[in-house]
Formats: C-alpha cells, structure tokens, sequence
C-alpha cells in the first residue's frame, strides 16, 4: 500500500505531468464546437471541441478570445492552437486555447480579402458608380435559385409593395462549382432584355449556406457591367460578399432587396390622394380669392370715389336750388312791394276818391265826357256821384270857363 | 391606357401642376384649364395603379 496523499496533491503531481511534455505544450487540433458559453462578465469562453468519436473540454481565456475574427458557435469548424492543462480543483484535463481559426474557411477567407483588395483598388466598389434605382419600376429580374426561399420572398414583396411591375425569374445555381458562371450568364441574358429597370440577385441565408459563389471575381465584374442598377439580397445581415460590395446597393435580406427595389403602392396611393385634395382646395380658393375680390371692387376707391363726385353734383344742384329758390323769393318779395306801392299809388288816384272831395264824372252813352265839345245842347248827361248818380239834360254848351 | 404611359412623369407633371394652381397667379379661365389638365393627370396615375396586375415570367438560363 503507498503512502496516501490529497487529491490536491494528486492533481497537481498530474498537471506537472501534462506540462513538462513539450509537444502537449503546443499543440493544434481541428474539430467542431459545441456547449459554446461565452462568459460574458469575464470575456471567457467555455466550450468544447468534438469530432464524431471524442470530445475535449476547451477554455479561452479573455486575452486570447479577443483576437478571434469570426463569431465562434456551436457547429462552427474550427482550428484550436494552445497547451493541454489540468484544473486541479475538479480533475479535469483541458484545452487551454490561445488562437482559434474557422477551419477550411481560411483559405477562402484569404481569398475573400484578396478579391475585396484587388476589386476596391480598381474601383469596382467606387460610391460615385453607385446608382440609384428607379422609384417606380416597370420590370425587375430577379436572379436567384428557383428552390429557395428567397424567391418567395422576393415575389410576394414585391406583389404586395409595388404590383405594377412585371416580375423576370432567372433561376440559376447559387451554391457549388458552378454557381458563378450559372450566375453570370444569367446576368448576360438579363443584360440583352429590354425594358429590365433593376436587377435583384441573391440567395437566402442559414448556417449552413455557403455563400462563396457570390464572392466569385468573375460574378463581381459580371454585375459591375449592369446597365442598370442591381441590388444584392445575400444570406443574413452579418454575412458581407463581394457581390454585396460592387452592387449598387447590398440589402441585409432577400426581402430587403425585394423592398429596395420598389416602393409602397399604398404610399404613392396616399400621395396621389393629397395631390387630388390639394388641386381641389386650389382651384375653391382660387374661386374664393376672386369672389372676395369682386366684394372688395364693389366697395373700393373707385367706385366709391365716383359716388362721392356723385353727391358732390347732388349738392351742388341742391345748392343751386336753393339759390333759385331764394332768389324766386327776392323778386317776388319785390314784386309785392312793388305792387303794394302801385296800389297805394292807384289808390291815390282812384276816381271814387276824386269825387269824393265832391267832383262828379259826367257819362254820356255810358262814356266819359272829358270836353264840352263832345256834348250838345238837348243831350242826356248821366252825372255820377261818390255816393250815385243824377240823369240831366244839357241846357246850354259854353266853351272855356 | 396608353402601353407607354410613365408613371413617374406623370405623377412628376402632377405634382408641378399643383405647385402652379396653388401659387393662383392666373386668371380664372387658365386656373381651370390648368385644374382639369390635373385631374386628368391624377386619375391617370390612379388607373394605373388600379388596373396593376403582377405579371411573372421566367426565362430560361440553361444552367438550372
């Protein structure tokens, strides 16, 4: 029986072991990831690593796991570089991780940013050759696989935003060997059609879609060629390819493109209301406008000002009126004086008065007798009186007194 | 309708046509040819997109 000791001791005296081999101290292993926990308090990560017959539990250390370029989760192939250790407090044997790289992505990935760099330098990624696509648009190809979900998606977007425009499947391969060259004559075909306002070209997304083919140069320079503006709708909205960088436009989704490329029927609906409404309250105040005018007219300067000549003519006929009228009254004022002196002055000559201070009017056949000439002996004198008359016959004529 | 017709110009025309009847600095009988050119104009864009049926046809590519 050996001498007994503490597990402490146990684990530690294992761990010593574990160390001091040179090759468990550096070591690479490839597998897939699972029971990922990213700690996120400290930055670790607690993962294991598995191929299908066995299993290592994994942990990266915050210092390390800040390094990594890729988001690392369960499924996801990876390449993990770091020492093999033990935690003495539960016993088990670990992976202490230093790097880790997305395995048989690298290449691709290198590749990938060779593309962008070379693409970018040539200006195929250039914001000025950005185009923007038309508002409404009359027929968009849709470049996409026949089997997906994103053609539905693609379809029914555009059915339900903007019905309007006619609809141009071009199914092709987004997924293989030959998805590139599957793409770009589609793009060709698409290029000798008439009346194409815009071009979608994409694929759905999921964890396990391989989106390399829309990373192909040849696909890139295809799309730059567009005569018309192209929108990419690749995968998910964290997944970027070099298709997404030399279209006019990269949506984060299928839908998204699908939505990019047109607009809402029932906003240009809305629209064309208001601009219904705005003519009829333009033209009704326009009316407006002149009615308050003919209303302003009939009360304005002119007019008013022509009946102010108006009475002003209307005083003067009343002034003169008065004038005439008063000056009728003078005259005949003065006629009256005049007259009341003619009759006071025919008065005084009144012949009643004359004979009233005893003179008689001598009448011979009803006339006046002025001259003894005018009468004869034998003739009948009628002799008036103030106060009557004596019939008397002539005795005698005697010329002067 | 006519096969040509050009929604967005139409409805650009629309709009400028508006623009003009709002600003009301014409006499009334231009007010109203300029108001009728309008409504002809918007029930135009609304035929449009009333009469908006989705077409889908699909050409073929040889690789699929």
């Amino acid at each position: 029986m050996p001498e007994s000791i503490s597990v402490k001791q146990l684990n530690l005296y294992v761990k010593s072991l574990l160390e001091s081999d040179k090759k468990l101290n550096f070591v690479s292993v490839y597998g897939e990831i699972s029971n990922f926990k990213n700690h996120y308090a400290s930055g670790h990560l607690y993962f294991t690593v598995k191929d299908k017959d066995a299993a290592i539990r994994c942990v990266m250390f915050s210092s390390a796991a800040k390094n990594i370029t890729f988001e690392p989760k369960d499924g996801t192939k990876v390449i993990i570089s770091g020492r093999v250790s033990v935690y003495e407090k539960d016993g088990q044997y670990q992976f202490y991780v230093t790097s880790m790289t997305e395995y048989g992505e690298g290449e691709l990935s290198k590749q990938f940013k060779l593309t962008k760099e070379k693409l970018e330098k040539e200006g195929l990624f250039a914001e000025e050759s950005k185009r923007t696509p038309i508002k409404f648009p009359k027929k968009i190809a849709v470049i996409t696989s026949k089997t997906g979900a994103a053609v539905h998606d693609i379809c029914s977007t555009l059915q339900k935003r903007w019905p309007v425009c006619e609809i141009v499947l071009c199914p092709v391969l987004v997924q293989g060997e030959n998805a590139p060259l599957s793409m770009i004559n589609a793009l060709d075909t698409v290029y000798g059609l008439d009346g194409i306002d815009t071009i979608i070209i994409g694929r759905g997304g999921g964890a396990s879609e391989d989106l390399s083919a829309f990373n192909d140069e040849s696909l890139a320079r295809k799309i730059y060629e567009s005569p018309v503006p192209v929108i990419s709708g690749v995968g998910h909205e964290t997944d970027f390819t070099i298709c997404d960088f030399v279209s006019d436009i990269r949506a984060a989704t299928p839908t998204a493109a699908a939505i990019l490329a047109s607009v809402d029927i029932n906003d240009i609906k809305l629209q064309l209301d208001k601009n219904d409404t705005r003519l009829n309250n333009a033209i009704n105040s326009t009316f407006e406008r002149l009615t308050l005018k003919l209303n302003a007219l009939k009360t304005s300067r002119a007019l008013s000002d022509s009946l102010f000549v108006l009475e002003q003519k209307m005083q003067t006929v009343l002034h003169h009126r008065q004038n005439l009228c008063s000056l009728i009254n003078k005259t005949y004022e003065k006629n009256e004086n005049d007259l009341k002196r003619s009759i006071a002055l025919l008065d005084g000559l009144s012949p009643l008065k004359t004979l009233k201070r005893g003179y008689a009017i001598a009448l011979k056949e009803e006339k006046t007798v002025k001259s003894v000439k005018d009468i004869n002996k034998s003739d009948k004198l009628s002799l008036k009186f103030a106060d009557g008359s004596a019939e008397c016959e002539v005795i005698n004529v005697k010329g002067e007194f | 309708m006519d096969k040509d017709f050009n929604f967005e110009n139409a409805l650009k025309e629309l709009e400028k046509t508006v623009e003009t009847l709002e600003k009301g600095d014409m006499p009334l009988n231009e007010s109203i040819e300029v108001y009728k050119k309008g409504i002809t104009l918007a029930k135009d864009c609304s035929d449009y997109l009333e009469n908006a049926k989705q077409k889908i046809s699909e050409i073929k590519n040889g690789e699929e």
